[in-house]
């Protein structure tokens, strides 16, 4: 029998605020456990909750970008339940009314575009960390990330393929970067990901029984871990045995999913409305300023890319993987219009010295108008191809001008055609047995006469320029 | 009854407290008579009212997004039952 | 508190003086009013409010010797809310009302037992035992606030702040023959008052007369934006001159005289009203139909609040936790077990069960609805009168232990302090009589939110015209 996939997805992503939730510390990570708390994040007697502003800034943000309905009232619920990383013994959440609901994503699937449904986006808190002394038998806990706030976004069960939730889940974490909400790392956990999965027999229209998959702390983990459970699932109902609900763990390391003990007995979060902090109304004026703010999209700014400028979906695609980029590249070809050459640029030089991405272009000493200025040098002849990767080199270097950079160095290339034209009679008388060959008909020393040539320059001579004047001077 | 021994066993072991026999059997007779009390509720016609969370009607209690220093590690481990590297401590768990 | 006040500035007392005294009478204090005394600290903040008397006449707070509910948390002074769980926790930090009086100069004398966690109304539940009433040793004090409201009657400090989510201020006033006030919810920042209800909790002030709870209520209320329920109003100065009752509006619902009110109680309230009638108040009959539903309401929404506010008691990151366990849950159920005593886990039981699934609807819910209803009713109440007036307890203090084995009797005697929890509104108790037996007797004014200042105005004008605030019990200092 054959089966169809269901993937629901649960993306939690940190959001790039300075402060946490509900208190003034620091959300940065990394650094020495319990030095980013206080009293507030870790849940000492009496000590009340104020909520950051920003967060439902940023929830309004993603909840218009995903076409959301945003809550014009906005209740805090407890989640209550025990666990040592939880300082209150409860997690302020969203529960009964969301910040968004009834939102979509387009994603581009082999078979067209596809359109996936958002439940909701909902406002809350993270927990702390736990580490665990397996020898020692006892856990370390850190409250560092205890109150960080997170936006839950929860997607409909739309996704039928472990490709279709992969895009989905890169198309998510693009536009929360795009959206400069969230930096989208998965390595650091600042973007988390849970599958609700169930497969049912082809054609039929009820659900199966679901798993909840957590711990896939990588694309690639992603991928792997909803391929084995869907395997899994699958193999259990061709047995004829039957799926079990439950939480089931990604275990990197045995490349397989297994049931987690902790956190199972109950699911009985006892919710009710925060006492401790009043509704947040949202009012039109409050999302039409967020609005405002709102970036292009990127997946219709790939699409501009490629309609617009003429590039291929690959080089649109790489250009707007990040705004920054996207813009750098915007702001070049308003100042040169030449959009694929300066495409191959940025993909190729700019985004290695970028190393790829990670680091910030914004502080990259090339500026648009630098890129563009040299690129105006090769295309005037003044320097060639490959002598433009020296001078780019220099130019991230020492943030000197292209033209600067070919003056003090001499690097000019020569294409001053009597010039040329002097200097190839002159190797040509040199070398006469090898211009007796080539009338012969071995016409591929060409290369040899040319090669000859960029040496007695110092490889400045225009290529092309060259190679046209030689073959002139031998034909004539 | 409103509330069976097994009722008040699960309801202990969600509020994480360990109840003797003695307390057990202690509670499901107060609570059921409590319980029983609660039962003159039902009487009132709820239908259109809205639950009230809050006395007062304010909104949009919002602080800014301005990062304050956090306190000393030394207060927030000051109270810890048990602590090492600047961690708090519990028993080990395996997920 | 401005007699103390008066008499620093004539220079007949310094602060040091009456610290001194008060210290010495609480090393022999029979009434069990105070867990933690700060004897060094209380003496360091007198010297210092001494030396600062001739310049600031114009603080009554300065060099007075307060003292605070042991919920209410110190910077480095232990908070233990009468409770095992919390009995070696000291807090980093003020609440924000403590705050307050530190700038004010008030010397802070320590902690007052309470029943643990406040959740009671006799001190019996408290960890260190029950406290008992300067008025008679074998009777209870009431509570929670009865060490506050016991050390206050006794002279064991001029004033005192305690807690009130159902009652924990006005009904311990009463019974030791003091003045209380709830306050409207919001006025007063919760910030640093350890949460038994969330939504219920209000900080207080009591004290001998309306005029001194009328000062320490200004000292201590105002918007604080680290309690995101404070309401941020342009908060002025009480007048202490009285209000003047000619032509006030005072409503008595039938509710609070039916069923279950003692006669002597009764009476006294009674005569309290006829005191204000004399005065030129209209006296007009009300109907609150819904406050037969209060204790119900209350106890749901109290307790389910209250267990998920003791769920951070895990011994993970302060307060007790119980050796021995190596399994985490184990660790939670030992630890809890241990640290809360028995009327807090009943509150938890219930508190947890009204939520849990397949239950919510028909406890959590179904109550807070009704309380929308209660404070309708109170809504429609304020429209034709401006103080709602009546007993503040169905009786006097009873016998120290007389009601431990009922817990469901001892709730329904918070029918009439219950519903200004519920409404939030503010709500006084103030001494109108006494038993045969000397005991004392309060009667509540409630008026609308925010409305404390014809609270205190009528307080006031009651006590320049009565004198039961001005009788000292039996146990006392002086």
């Amino acid at each position: 029998m054959e089966y169809d996939v269901i993937i629901g997805l649960e993306v939690h992503a940190q959001l790039l605020t300075e402060t946490k939730i509900f208190c003034s510390c620091p959300t940065t990570f990394g650094d020495e456990p319990n030095t980013n708390t206080c009293p507030v994040c870790i849940g000492m007697p009496g000590i009340l909750p104020v909520l950051n502003k920003k967060i439902v800034d940023f929830g309004i943000k993603l909840g218009i970008a995903t076409h959301c309905k945003i809550a014009k009232t906005n209740i805090f619920a407890r989640k209550n339940y025990f666990y040592p990383d939880l300082p209150k013994g409860y997690q302020i959440t969203q529960y009964e009314s969301p910040l968004c609901e009834h939102g979509f994503l387009d994603i581009d699937t082999t078979g067209g575009s596809k359109r996936i449904g958002i439940t909701r986006i909902h406002m809350e808190e993270d927990a702390g960390k736990l580490i665990h002394d397996l020898k020692g038998h006892r856990s370390f806990i850190d409250f560092n990330r205890a109150g960080v706030p997170l936006l839950e976004i929860v997607s409909e069960p739309d996704m039928r393929s472990t490709d279709e939730a992969d895009t989905y889940l890169r198309e998510l974490r693009q536009l929360l970067v795009y959206l400069e909400i969230c930096d989208g790392n998965m390595e650091q956990g600042s973007f988390r990901c849970d599958a609700n999965i169930s497969v049912r027999p082809k054609g039929s229209t009820f659900f199966g029984v679901r798993t909840e998959l957590k711990n896939m702390n990588s694309f690639r983990n992603v991928h792997r871990a909803l391929s084995y459970e869907i395997k899994r699932h699958i193999d259990v109902l061709r047995s004829g045995r039957e799926v079990t609900q439950q939480t089931m763990l990604w275990g990197e390391t045995a490349n397989a999913t297994r049931s987690m003990r902790t956190k199972e007995e109950s699911h009985d979060y006892r919710y009710f409305p925060e006492p401790d902090l009043v509704p947040v109304m949202v009012d039109n004026a409050w999302i039409g300023k967020i609005r405002k703010t709102l970036p292009e999209m990127p997946r219709e700014r790939r699409k501009r890319f490629e309609e617009g400028y003429g590039l291929p979906g690959y080089d649109a695609d790489i250009l707007t993987q990040s705004r920054d980029v996207a813009d750098y590249f915007e702001d070049c070809v308003s100042l040169l219009d030449s959009p694929k050459e300066i495409s191959n640029w940025i993909m190729t030089e700019v985004l290695r010295v970028l190393k790829g991405g990670t680091a910030d272009i914004k502080a990259l000493k090339v500026t648009p108008r630098m890129l563009t200025s040299m690129i105006r040098l090769i295309d005037g002849g003044a320097i060639s191809g490959k002598m433009a990767k020296d001078v780019f080199n220099e130019m991230a270097e020492t943030g000197k001008s292209s033209e600067e950079i070919v003056k003090d160095s001499g690097l000019k290339q020569i294409s001053d055609e009597g010039h040329l034209k002097n200097l190839a009679k002159t190797i040509l008388e040199d070398h006469k047995k090898e211009v007796g060959s080539y009338k012969k008909g071995k016409t591929q020393l060409i290369g040899f006469f040319v090669g000859q040539l960029m040496k007695a320059t110092k490889g400045k001579a225009n290529p092309e320029l060259t190679n046209k004047i030689i073959k002139e001077i031998l034909e004539e | 009854m409103k509330i069976s021994l097994t009722e008040v066993e699960y309801v202990a072991r969600l509020a994480r407290i360990r109840l003797n026999e003695e307390e057990k059997a202690r509670f499901l007779k107060e609570l059921n008579s409590i319980l029983d009390y609660m039962d003159l509720l039902s009487e009132v016609d709820t239908t259109d009212v809205s639950p009230t969370t809050h006395t007062q009607h304010i909104t949009n209690a919002l602080r800014e997004d301005i990062k304050r220093a956090s306190q000393s590690i030394k207060d927030t481990l000051a109270n810890a039952p048990a602590k090492a590297d600047g961690a708090f401590i519990v028993p080990g768990i395996i997920e | 508190m401005l007699d103390l006040a008066r008499n620093f500035r004539m220079g007949n007392i310094s602060p040091l003086d009456i610290t001194e005294k008060i210290l010495e009478a609480i090393r022999h204090d029979p009434l069990n009013a105070y867990i933690t005394v700060d004897e060094t600290g209380a003496k360091n903040a007198a010297k210092k409010a001494g030396e600062k008397i001739r310049k600031e006449n114009n603080n009554p707070l300065l060099g007075v010797p307060v003292a605070i509910k042991d919920n209410i948390c110190i910077k480095q002074m232990a908070t233990t809310c009468a409770s095992n769980i919390l009995s070696s926790f000291v807090p980093t930090y003020d609440a924000h009302v403590v705050e307050k009086l530190k700038k004010m100069g008030a010397v802070i004398v320590g902690k007052t037992n309470m029943d643990e966690f406040a959740m009671g109304s006799t001190t019996n539940t408290s960890n260190i035992g029950t406290s008992k009433n300067p008025w008679d040793l074998g009777k209870t004090p009431g509570g929670s606030s009865g060490g506050s409201a016991a050390a206050v009657a006794a002279g064991l400090c001029a004033a005192a702040l305690g807690s009130d989510t159902g009652g924990s201020i006005r009904q311990p006033a009463s019974f030791c023959g003091i003045t209380g006030l709830k306050p409207t919810y919001g006025s007063v920042s919760r910030f640093g008052l350890v949460a038994f209800a969330s939504s219920l909790d209000q900080i207080g002030p009591m004290a001998g007369s309306a005029r001194d709870v009328a000062v320490l209520y200004d000292a201590i209320k105002g918007y604080d934006p680290k309690d995101s329920t404070s309401v941020d109003i342009g908060y002025l100065p009480t007048t202490l001159d009285g209000l003047d009752m000619q032509g006030v509006r005072l409503g008595v619902p039938k509710a609070f005289f039916g069923e279950g009110l003692s006669t002597n109680v009764k009476k006294a309230v009674k005569d309290g009203i006829a005191v204000f009638k004399e005065l030129g108040a209209k006296i007009i009959a009300i109907d609150l139909p819904n406050i037969k539903y209060g204790v119900a309401v209350y106890y749901i929404v109290a307790t389910a609040e209250a267990s998920s506010n003791l769920a951070r008691y895990d011994g993970v990151r302060y307060g007790l936790r119980e050796k021995g366990a190596d399994d985490l849950i184990d660790m939670y159920m030992d630890t809890r077990a241990k640290g809360f005593g028995i009327e807090v886990k009943r509150r938890i039981m219930l508190g947890t069960y009204a939520l849990s699934a397949g239950y919510y609807d028909q406890y959590y819910k179904k109550a807070s609805k009704v309380r929308t209803l209660v404070i309708e009713d109170f809504v429609k109440a304020f429209d034709v009168c401006d103080i709602i007036i009546g007993p503040t307890t169905p009786t006097p203090a009873f016998g120290l232990y007389d009601m431990a084995d009922d817990p469901l009797s001892l709730y329904l005697l918070d029918l009439y302090t219950i519903p200004a929890n519920l409404t939030g509104g503010p709500a006084l108790s103030i001494p109108c009589g006494f038993t045969k037996e000397g005991l004392p007797i309060g009667m509540q004014l409630m008026a609308p939110a925010f409305k404390e200042d014809i609270l205190l105005g009528a307080g006031i004008t009651f006590q320049d015209h009565t004198g039961f605030h001005e009788k000292r019990p039996q146990w006392n200092m002086m």
